[in-house]
């Protein structure tokens, strides 16, 4: 299972230089970088861990390439993506957000069927890797 | 104004008699000195008079059946301060390069309409001039809706930015695919579809606009079949997923039984057709932003009167409208796909979407300038004989900001559904992250294509399949500063 979450997850895995230039992108429109991983893949986990605060006067994409890499290096058993955001009136979102890193083996997630009255089904979709502790859930065992 | 823009006074009274028509340029409704305000309603009109009305006589016209005037003098009318609820013509330029076709911008004081209402609006503009006798055809091009009249309207149910953030997914166009055949498939088959094109890659699929509650497929059962696939799909692949489900129906009751049914599936998006009309959808809009539910409009019918340049109000009225109403996303063209869609002009109604501040641009068949006063964007739909192969005219085209559906584009595909849609999601990124990386993605697009392809096999028939289709047509619904089509 591959979770396809993020900008590019159809793609092959983007190689630094890759990455590079995609921060280049983002910090040529004024979009500021931060870094962010987690072991709850969710897609309604909106939250991640923040790797540091958002890189608002870092201009030069090596220096987010650097921090990417401290947080592969930090948690290689977790997702870790790239954020940019655009600050600009109006929009005040992300602008851009992909994943850079993943764990070794992507479980996936389980769906839950709850059968209610009239047909209805209540669907919970659990993360398999949720069942451990955080920090652990990617680990091999 | 430019005075030589003016039309003269055709000579002699007697014809404009005959034409049956009084003259309501000397009523008041025709004013070339009139300065509109900054919270008037303004109105830019495609006048075709009859034989013998003069241009400024019938731009009054329009400006006097569209607000206070009868066909004769009422002395009623003395007993209201008249000249405030009187439309004013106030100019009337001739059409470069089209016979007898004049452009008339009528203002309309905010104190005629009603606060926050469609109907109310559309019933004054639109109600009864588009049949008067005086002119041959009319066509409402523009509108500028002042920023006082703005601020009365809810506006999108939550708007482009809420959207990307509800569903997670940023940085490209959104993907989807009508559900083909439109008509026949069982709720069981139908859900198969929406299931295979959503873990292939889609971020939403799409019931049809006549897609409602037929005897082969009842809504409930559709919903029900749909909401599976939408939850498998979501289990698949680790993304929020949606399936536009119709809620269109012969009566409101019918319309919100469905929707909530809906929301209580879990269900991210409805979806309801423009032949509801303007007051159902504005109830619609209200229910969706109170339910947290994104809000579809399929545009259906709105070629019967936005087609022909003649007659009929533009596209960029109706986008106006439906931006005001409150919907999230819209049907607005595609310009390279099997619908009528000028470049410029479709350029001119996504800029009515979606931007803030809109200025005028007669190149994209903008007459006024637009402020929406930080009223959310609506999300365009880029719908109809679409393909993977066509990914970089599409982003060079409609932008970021957008949902690309290929229906046939995706469900076609000779490996499968799945397979087409992986093939139209891989090409989007790849398109994107080539756009960003700095290549000339409008020229280079058919190469970005072919090297994606290499690492995708879905890709790679895709474009053996659809590669050289398109439709080519000249369009008839071009701004009239170009008069030819300027697809390339």
């Amino acid at each position: 299972m591959r979770i396809t979450q993020g900008t590019f997850s159809y793609l092959p895995e983007l190689t630094d230089g890759e990455i590079s230039a995609q921060i280049a992108y983002a910090l040529g429109n004024g979009w500021p970088c931060s870094v962010e991983f987690t072991d709850d893949p969710h897609p309604r986990n909106a939250y991640w861990e923040m790797w540091g605060l958002p890189m608002f006067d870092l201009r030069d994409p090596a220096g987010v390439l650097h921090e990417i890499n401290e947080c592969r290096r930090a948690y290689p058993d977790h997702y870790v993506r790239l954020n940019a955001y655009d600050a600009g009136y109006g929009r005040q979102t992300t602008a851009l957000s992909f994943i850079v890193h993943r764990p070794a083996a992507e479980p996936g997630f389980r769906l839950d069927r709850t059968e209610t009255a009239d047909r209805r089904v209540r669907y919970r979709m659990h993360p398999y890797a949720l069942d451990r502790p955080a920090g652990e859930r990617y680990r091999a065992r | 104004m430019d005075s030589t823009s003016i039309v003269p006074h055709a000579q002699g009274m007697t014809n404009r008699w005959s034409a049956g028509v009084i003259p309501y340029a000397e009523m008041g409704y025709w004013q070339p000195d009139y300065e509109p305000g900054p919270s008037d309603v303004l109105a830019a009109f495609r006048i075709t008079p009859q034989p013998g009305v003069p241009p400024e006589e019938a731009g009054a016209a329009v400006a006097g059946e569209s607000s206070t005037a009868t066909w004769t003098v009422v002395w009623t009318d003395r007993l209201t301060s008249y000249a405030e609820y009187q439309a004013k013509c106030y100019r009337v330029d001739a059409v470069p390069g089209a016979e007898n076709q004049y452009i008339a911008h009528i203002a309309y004081k905010l104190d005629l309409f009603e606060e926050g209402s469609i109907a109310n609006l559309t019933s004054s503009i639109i109600g009864n001039v588009f049949g008067f006798k005086a002119l041959r055809a009319l066509r409402l091009e523009d509108m500028r809706i002042p920023p006082h009249y703005v601020k009365t309207f809810q506006g999108p149910a939550h708007g482009i930015v809420m959207e990307r953030e509800y569903l997670g997914k940023f940085g490209r166009p959104l993907l989807g695919a009508t559900v083909k055949p439109k008509l026949g498939l069982s709720a069981r088959n139908y859900g198969r579809v929406v299931y295979e094109a959503l873990r292939g890659g889609l971020d939403f699929t799409k019931d049809d606009e006549n897609i409602n509650s037929q005897p082969f497929m009842r809504w409930r059962d559709r919903f029900l079949h749909c909401m599976e696939a939408v939850a498998k799909a979501q289990a698949a692949t680790g993304e929020v997923k949606g399936h536009y489900l119709n809620v269109t129906a012969a009566t409101m009751e019918d319309m919100y039984e469905r929707a909530e049914f809906a929301r209580d599936l879990g269900s991210v998006i409805v979806m309801i057709d423009l032949t509801v009309g303007y007051t159902a959808i504005q109830s619609m809009a209200r229910w969706a932003r109170r339910n947290g539910m994104l809000l579809h409009l399929h545009r259906a019918g709105h070629s019967t009167y936005t087609r022909q340049k003649t007659h009929g109000v533009s596209f960029r009225v109706i986008a106006k409208w439906m931006r005001l109403a409150g919907v999230d996303h819209l049907h607005a063209g595609t310009v390279v796909g099997k619908l009528e869609g000028d470049p410029n002009s479709v350029a001119g109604f996504y800029d009515t979407l979606r931007l803030d501040h809109v200025t005028a641009d007669p190149v994209r068949g903008l007459y006024f300038d637009q402020e929406w006063a930080s009223t959310p964007g609506v999300m365009p739909v880029a719908s109809g004989g679409i393909h993977a192969g066509q990914m970089h005219q599409l982003l060079h085209h409609l932008g970021e900001d957008v949902i690309l559906q290929f229906g046939g584009g995706t469900i076609g595909h000779p490996m499968g559904i799945a397979a087409g849609a992986t093939a139209n999601r891989v090409a989007l990124e790849a398109m994107i992250k080539a756009r960003n990386e700095g290549r000339h993605f409008l020229a280079e697009g058919p190469d970005i294509l072919r090297a994606a392809a290499k690492r995708s096999r879905e890709l790679d028939i895709a474009l053996s399949t659809w590669g050289d289709v398109t439709f080519d047509y000249e369009s008839t619904d071009t701004p009239d500063v170009t008069p030819t089509p300027t697809l390339t």
